[in-house]
């Protein structure tokens, strides 16, 4: 998203469009990613009910994965996941992949 | 026609917001405000006004209240001293940020500690960064004209900030002096009706008031807030001229006393500016050139009319009721002094701090300003730059 100058936005810092914190990434936020073994996973969507960022992807029932566009991080749906099927995994070693180092 | 009453500052200042009739009044009681809320309520018991008043457990429960109420488009006001105002600190800079046209009357006295509830400016100068306008007052009249020019200063669509009017605890506060009070109607006619552009009480529209705003819109947000405050100090030069058309009295920034061919010059703000005008005239009898600039915008900080109003004088005293520890001088002497350093010519001026926690004020003290004045103007030597008035060694 383009960063707007200081004449082009609403005064006082109102948002004057509902729903736009979408537009807005917070998933530079994230110090551990979650990763879903989908082998444990049994599609219970517990994870879905309880992130609260919204970042459970979910099509027809089924979890197809995360937002981590805005996925923070926070670890919720690890820790609420009945089969124990989400690891929160350090970034770091994501950084570190994409790089091609161990 | 209006009328002509005898009223102390604060029945002055009840009387005005009377005829404002803001939608919303959520104040807390401290000396010496006390009376303008306690002259308001009876107003509300009476029925004299439509005010919702709420009867809040602390300042910060009072601005946060008129927080509320402006942004659901209502016009709020409240009113407060010293640690009052202390205790709404937080909350005035964000009803500057949401830009919050809120008017408040201060009644200026001391902060605490040690406990003193006399008059000095370290509560309002304490606010000056806060985002607020601040308009001073001389008298009870300044109060009833300053708080009526202030709706429409504050709810003016450049400006949209918050107003504070001071007036002297107990010097003016509660001191009855005679005030000119227009028709209700004039003043109802010359406020006109408070609209914000994005009620949230307007379900049609919704809109999210006071989110998240980090790295990457605070300092757009605040950029903007620095133009509406420099905008206001046009505006309050306009709304002053519309102000003399229907009550024949004007205002500008600052006023001029006897500032022509003046070579030793006292600037003040508040009470003492009245004094300082006594012994102007006195002074002026005995052939000796003296003169006052009175601030009356000190945020806006009118710093090329202040310039321009000094640059030809001999000799400048700061009189400052208030101090900023360890800086070299009062709030009013580091603006005035900074205004000065553009101008060619370099003016004399010195600071003296005076009347803290209500130490009094008198002709005699003003008048040795004048002598040290008159003596620096002879030998172009500051002896002491920042001085203490009345001020036991």
């Amino acid at each position: 998203m383009k960063e707007k100058g200081w004449k082009e936005i609403p005064l006082g810092g109102l948002i004057l469009e509902a729903g736009n914190a979408e537009k807005y990434a917070t998933g530079g936020w994230r110090t551990y990613r979650p990763v879903r073994d989908e082998k444990k996973c049994n599609d219970c969507l517990l994870c879905w009910v309880y992130c609260p960022d919204s970042s459970i992807i979910v099509e027809e029932a089924k979890i197809k994965g995360f937002d981590y566009e805005h996925c923070k991080g926070c670890g919720i749906c690890s820790a609420q996941c009945p089969k124990d099927a989400i690891e929160m995994v350090e970034e770091t070693k994501f950084v570190l992949q994409e790089k091609g180092e161990q | 026609m209006g009328k002509i009453v005898g009223l102390t500052g604060d029945e002055t200042a009840a009387e005005a917001m009377r005829q404002i009739n803001p939608d919303v009044l959520a104040a807390y009681p401290i000396t010496p405000q006390t009376e303008i809320v306690q002259n308001f309520s009876q107003f509300v018991a009476n029925g004299v006004v439509s005010t919702e008043m709420i009867r809040v457990e602390s300042e910060h429960s009072a601005m946060s209240a008129c927080i509320g109420a402006a942004a659901s488009g209502a016009r709020a006001m409240t009113a407060t001293s010293a640690n009052g105002l202390a205790l709404m600190w937080e909350i005035c800079y964000i009803a500057a940020s949401y830009r919050l046209p809120i008017v408040m009357p201060l009644v200026n006295r001391a902060l605490s500690g040690p406990i003193n509830i006399h008059c000095d400016h370290s509560d309002s100068m304490g606010a000056r960064d806060s985002g607020w306008i601040q308009l001073y007052s001389e008298n009870c009249q300044e109060i009833y004209d300053n708080l009526i020019q202030a709706i429409r200063i504050a709810e003016d669509k450049e400006v949209l900030l918050p107003v504070m009017v001071t007036l002297d605890g107990f010097i003016i506060s509660h001191a009855m002096e005679r005030v000119e009070i227009l028709e209700d109607e004039k003043v109802t006619e010359f406020i006109g009706e408070y609209k914000n552009p994005y009620s949230l009480l307007d379900v049609d529209n919704p809109v999210t008031w006071g989110p998240l705003d980090l790295y990457d819109y605070y300092f757009e947000h605040k950029r903007q807030q620095i133009e509406a405050i420099e905008k206001a100090g046009e505006v309050i030069q306009r709304v002053g001229k519309e102000f003399k058309e229907i009550s024949g009295r004007s205002y500008e920034l600052m006023e001029n006393y006897r500032l022509e061919g003046a070579d030793l010059v006292i600037v003040a703000a508040g009470s003492t500016a009245g004094t300082v005008k006594a012994v102007v005239n006195q002074l002026r009898e005995e052939g000796v050139k003296a003169g006052l600039l009175k601030i009356r915008a000190f945020r806006p900080f009118p710093v090329r009319e202040v310039s321009q109003a000094l640059k030809n004088a001999k000799a400048v005293a700061i009189l400052d009721r208030s101090v900023s520890f360890g800086a070299e001088g009062g709030p009013i002497f580091l603006e005035i002094r900074s205004a000065l350093f553009e101008e060619a010519k370099r003016v004399p001026v010195v600071n003296y701090i005076y009347g803290l926690g209500g130490r009094d004020i008198g002709i005699d003290e003003i008048k040795a300003v004048y002598k040290n004045l008159e003596r620096i103007a002879q030998t172009k030597k500051i002896e002491k730059l920042v001085g203490y008035l009345g001020l036991r060694e």
